[in-house]
């Protein structure tokens, strides 16, 4: 059943006729075109789809699109502003935080849900917070060190 | 100091990111504004190198016949590097581009590089092996002290100085007595074309002139992969494309006998393709097709497997199979006869799977004689003969495109996808995507093989190893040679990491360090348990069994880092030690561990490695993989199985098949060890093939109980466990 589906993503708003039902994960990736968004495992098991939802990391491969209805989406595509990195971005660029770059949208995302609700985050707060998205490369370290150098950055700033 | 990054903007960004109307080879060497290219005949050298990392998808290792360019300068001063290589984490997006730059005297930041693209780049028998360093980098580097010779004879002609008097620099030739006096790269091409074959061997530059090699690199493709601007093959898009999903057998060895496809047809949009072997049902949305699978009411005949992962290892150690002695010295019955006190042993491993993030994606465009396929592939040559043998076209009729591929660890070395979205392109006339989903991913996998390795084994009586009669059974023979001082010693091997066919019941291919792993589990936690049995410290007693100064070079620095206290047998601290050689390169490694007696579970403190690899291009990408082996180790060591039973997976998916986690990802340091004036070697495998042994020495070393068989689930812990005797 087609339905009128009103929402942001990355800041602009979107008004498309759609399937409510339909996953987010592949509307954005294919009605959008915005394929940032990765598919992984389809059952919530590794984070490589993560988006935000006013700012709250959620598995779109799981998420149904009449959910976003109101809603503030944003995609890796969403997170830089005006050219400018987000501190995230920067953090896992300036560690090598990433080999193949498959999980690491769904990383950089789950980060910034973290940082959202926690910024100052301990070590292990960080390793507990990022414990269920999956990379195979075996980046982990890396992406630990980078999280905690971002926060540390954001703090810095909003101070 | 490390570089900064560099942003790639480049006329070949687009290739990476998506350019659906990719150039012809015509019009992409137009567009790098003729200059300079840089031929080379492809002789044995390569293809002596083809066969070390897995078997060849088309048998024999085929010698090229064209020309084939390795780089261009353009009339701009930019510089591009082709290779068939592909990048899929392991870092040659940058460390190729590294050895350019230094053997041409450019920067680094006008480098491009055209990577995986069958129509502009030469030939390549596939991304695996760790030998895009060790074997494509020489050639490449030897292209561009070719080139580099010719603008020099340029420069000479321009300058009117003799070319010995001629140096370059950042891109120019300069006469060094009178340095206000040089010529930029593009001017000496500009309007030219000029075209070089690669003679003679040119002399390459020694590392004590080295500026860019050596030095730490971040990756150049962070920007793109930060931003959700990097192409995966799954990302592209093409007008009127459908997106594909395929019908399944459950199990392996099972068949399909009745299919209805008629709930599916009548879906609005969709496409069904039946032919006998490839059912499919295609629509421009992916998520309508993959329900529309689910309409799609099919009868199979059953697997008549009976192996399941209970009994597959009574069936692979009994299993008739020929053996094939690997090296063999000395005399087995003289060593028997010298042995003591003998320590025998068999070990196990699952079947693991590669896993990786992106799971198996192409997209096809089959015009009329022609295909064009976007893959997700370690091997696009590979990949464009599996499809031109399959629509019954040449190889020159079909382009192989790679973006970038999210992850292979040897799990992309064959293409079926490819294969099924270009026979579905021409079935349907339309571009078609096939993207496989999670499940399929494990399905289809050519899985890390279950093996069983016997070691039999013994002191004499001073202590020394007398006898090592080593079986490895269906493992591969990679990484089985004996390198301590054993006089009398016998390595054989039956079957090898991709089979032979029929006897795994699915199929079974190279995962990351084919055999490796195995194999340096099987003998490195045979040499700690033969260090006990000799009351010698396990670093102390392997040093005694080495003769090859680059492996005791490792275990010593390794031992020096940590602070190694020798001890005798069980210490109690869950220290443990491994090393080996992979890839042309040695490593050893210390490991902490704790164990849990309630739960049996392992936690892994701290990780030590130590690595000799010969000149290292980027030590930074090194490093991430050394780091990234030791933490996908973790996973084949602690947890990685395969459950199956009659031809069907119980693992399918991430739900079930547990991945290392930040929380199990242990204090890792890494070493390299200078070694710059022997040619680079392997880095993409060497960190993860101790994992195995140096955590169950660790193991052992907390518990005293001895793990025989990975992965060391907190059951097979506890059952260990509840067998010392306290």
């Amino acid at each position: 059943m087609q339905k009128t589906i009103s929402f942001r993503l990355n800041g602009q708003p979107v008004k498309v006729q759609a399937d409510p039902d339909r996953t987010l994960l592949w509307f954005l990736r294919t009605d959008l075109a915005v394929t940032g968004t990765k598919y992984g495992c389809g059952i919530s098991e590794c984070g490589a789809c993560t988006v935000l939802i006013d700012h709250r990391a959620v598995r779109s491969c799981t998420t149904a699109v009449g959910a976003v209805e109101g809603h503030d989406v944003v995609t890796i595509e969403g997170l830089a502003k005006d050219g400018e990195l987000h501190p995230l971005q920067k953090a896992f660029m300036a560690h090598d935080a990433l080999q193949c770059g498959f999980c690491t949208p769904g990383m950089i995302l789950t980060a910034y849900s973290l940082l959202h609700k926690n910024p100052n985050p301990s070590r292990e707060e960080v390793i507990t917070g990022m414990d269920k998205n999956l990379c195979r490369c075996g980046a982990h370290v890396r992406i630990v060190e980078a999280i905690l150098e971002a926060a540390a950055a954001m703090r810095s700033v909003s101070k | 100091m490390m570089n900064t990054n560099l942003p790639v903007r480049d006329r070949t960004a687009d290739l990476r990111t998506g350019d659906m109307n990719p150039p012809t080879r015509r019009e992409f060497i137009k567009r790098l504004g003729a200059g300079l290219m840089v031929y080379v005949v492809l002789g044995p050298s390569l293809g002596a190198a083809v066969s070390e990392g897995t078997q060849s998808t088309a048998g024999e290792p085929k010698t090229p016949t064209d020309f084939n360019a390795f780089l261009s300068i353009g009339e701009d001063g930019r510089v591009t590097c082709f290779t068939g290589k592909i990048e899929m984490g392991q870092g040659p997006v940058t460390s190729l581009p590294q050895m350019l730059a230094e053997e041409l005297d450019v920067p680094l930041d006008r480098v491009d590089i055209v990577m995986g693209d069958t129509e502009l780049c030469p030939f390549d028998s596939g991304t695996w092996g760790s030998l895009t360093t060790r074997s494509f980098g020489p050639l490449m580097c030897a292209a561009v002290a070719e080139a580099r010779g010719v603008l020099i004879e340029l420069a000479a002609e321009a300058l009117k100085v003799p070319a010995s008097q001629l140096i370059t620099r950042d891109g120019f030739v300069v006469d060094s007595k009178d340095p206000s006096r040089s010529v930029a790269y593009g001017n000496l091409t500009k309007g030219k074309r000029i075209a070089r074959r690669l003679g003679v061997t040119p002399d390459l530059k020694k590392p004590s002139q080295f500026k860019i090699v050596g030095r730490p690199q971040l990756r150049r493709d962070s920007r793109e992969k930060v931003t959700g601007k990097a192409r995966y093959a799954g990302d592209l898009r093409l007008p009127g494309m459908l997106y594909a999903h395929i019908l399944r057998v459950p199990a392996h060895g099972a068949s399909i006998l009745r299919v209805d496809t008629a709930a599916a047809r009548a879906i609005e949009g969709i496409v069904v393709v039946e032919q006998p072997d490839l059912v499919a049902v295609l629509h421009a949305l992916p998520d309508v097709a993959e329900d529309a699978l689910d309409k799609v009411h099919a009868e199979f005949r059953p697997s008549p497997s009976k192996l399941d992962d209970q009994n597959i290892y009574d069936h692979l150690a009994g299993v008739q199979e020929a053996v094939h002695v690997v090296t063999q010295a000395g005399n087995l019955e003289q060593g028997k006869a010298q042995v003591v006190r003998s320590l025998d042993a068999t070990y196990l491993n699952a079947y693991v799977a590669h896993a990786a993030m992106e799971t198996h994606a192409a997209l096809a465009h089959v015009e009329g004689k022609k295909a064009t396929v976007w893959a997700s592939t370690q091997n696009p040559f590979g990949a464009r003969d599996e499809i031109a043998g399959a629509l019954g076209l040449p190889a020159t009729s079909v382009r192989v495109i790679t973006p970038y591929v999210g992850g292979g660890f040897g799990g992309k070395s064959f293409n079926r996808q490819a294969v099924e979205a270009a026979r579905l392109s021409k079935a349907t006339g339309r571009p078609v995507m096939v993207m496989w989903t999670r499940e399929e991913e494990f399905f289809n996998d050519t899985f890390r093989p279950a093996a069983v390795v016997n070691v039999k084994s013994g002191l004499d009586k001073d202590g020394h190893i007398a006898l090592w009669d080593y079986e490895v059974r269906f493992a591969g023979d990679r990484g089985s040679d004996l390198f301590y001082n054993v006089p009398n010693h016998r390595i054989s091997a039956v079957g090898n990491f991709y089979g032979p066919e029929g006897i795994h019941p699915f199929a079974v291919g190279a995962w990351r360090a084919p055999g490796c792993n195995t194999n340096a589990f099987a003998r490195e936690s045979h040499l700690s348990g033969l260090a006990e049995l000799a009351g010698v410290d396990p670093i102390e007693f392997r040093l005694r069994h080495l003769n090859n100064p680059r492996i005791k070079r490792v275990l010593e620095a390794a031992a020096k880092k940590w602070d190694w206290t020798p001890a005798v047998g069980r210490s109690g601290r869950g220290f443990g030690v491994a090393c080996g050689f992979d890839a042309g390169s040695c490593v050893a490694a210390i490991a902490e561990v704790t164990v849990n007696p309630k739960d049996g579970k392992i936690v892994v403190k701290r990780v030590l490695c130590v690595q000799e690899m010969g000149l290292v291009i980027n030590p930074a990408g090194a490093t991430t993989q050394i780091e990234g082996g030791i933490t996908m180790g973790l996973g084949y060591a602690l947890a990685e199985q395969i459950h199956f039973k009659a031809g069907a997976l119980v693992d399918t998916n991430f739900d079930s098949y547990e991945l290392p986690r930040f929380s199990w990802v242990p204090k890792i340091e890494t070493m390299i060890l200078n070694a710059e004036d022997s040619p680079p070697q392997g880095g993409g495998e060497p960190g993860i093939i101790i994992m195995g042994a140096v955590l169950a020495n660790a193991v052992y070393d907390a518990t005293g109980a001895r793990l025989l068989e990975l992965p060391m689930t907190p059951e097979r812990v506890k059952k260990a466990l509840a067998g010392v005797a306290t």
